[in-house]
């Protein structure tokens, strides 16, 4: 028993019946061919990084599924290809540390990391390095205010006289 | 000359030290990298969406190889760019 899963874009500008339908499509075919449906992931309309045949966006659907032989493969793809409905499609032979990824996201054990906490993240790694600059900033002022350095000033005018 | 004891250098002493690097996934037991998740994936390119090397992220070889798997997968499904300008 192998553990596979592919991934697709539908073309969002179908209506919401047909997308559902193809999805469906797909999902039966590998029913009629013997393989063990693990999960069905509706991802959702995105946006794409780039667009694919003049398309902005697309609706990812991922099926997740099990089968005895590699033979299905083929033919998922086969049909896959012939569909128009398909803008792109990723097969791909899930490792044992990959079922049980895809287990603990479906339980909900892998928490997404949202962008506020990031945010929050990115504000406090950025606190410390302007608490450093004002650190910088108060041993600089320091030693200038009280008394000024002889020895400093020495050695720069010394160079200024050999240029 | 510098008679006060809270100010011992001029400069910041810990500037020149590099923090050592280390990989995020044997530190963490990460396992499975995911090409489903583009926002973690982009940890691992720069603003070109070019994949990093490993002298910067610090993974060790064996997580590289599955990171920039999983990059050029999840590329492949335009989930990240191929090309890129001013990504981030």
């Amino acid at each position: 028993m192998n553990q596979y899963e592919v991934t697709f874009i539908v073309d969002p500008v179908l209506s919401d019946a047909e997308i559902k339908q193809t999805s469906e499509n797909y999902v039966d075919l590998l029913k009629t061919e013997g393989c063990q449906i693990v999960h069905v992931d509706e991802m959702g309309l995105r946006q794409l990084a780039y667009p694919i045949k003049k398309r902005n966006s697309g609706i990812y659907y991922c099926i997740e599924f099990q089968s005895d032989s590699g033979v299905i493969i083929s033919r998922l793809e086969l049909a896959l290809r012939r569909d128009e409905r398909i803008m792109r499609f990723l097969t791909v032979a899930l490792d044992k540390f990959g079922i049980k990824y895809n287990e603990d996201k479906r339980n909900g054990l892998i928490k997404k990391r949202d962008k506020t906490e990031k945010k929050a993240e990115k504000s406090y790694g950025s606190s410390p390095a302007t608490g450093k600059q004002d650190d910088v900033k108060a041993t600089k002022s320091a030693p200038a205010t009280p008394a000024p350095a002889p020895a400093a000033p020495a050695p720069v005018a010394t160079k200024e006289e050999e240029e | 000359m510098a008679s006060r004891d809270d100010i011992k250098f001029l400069s910041n002493p810990k500037i020149g030290q590099n923090k050592k690097k280390y990989c995020r996934f044997k530190k963490y037991g990460i396992k499975h990298i995911d090409y489903k998740d583009p926002d973690f994936l982009l940890g691992f390119i720069n603003e070109q969406g070019k994949i990093l090397p490993r002298r910067i992220t610090g993974n060790s070889l064996k997580y590289q190889r599955k990171v920039a798997t999983a990059i050029k997968r999840s590329r492949h499904l335009a989930m990240l760019p191929y090309v890129a300008d001013l990504l981030k």
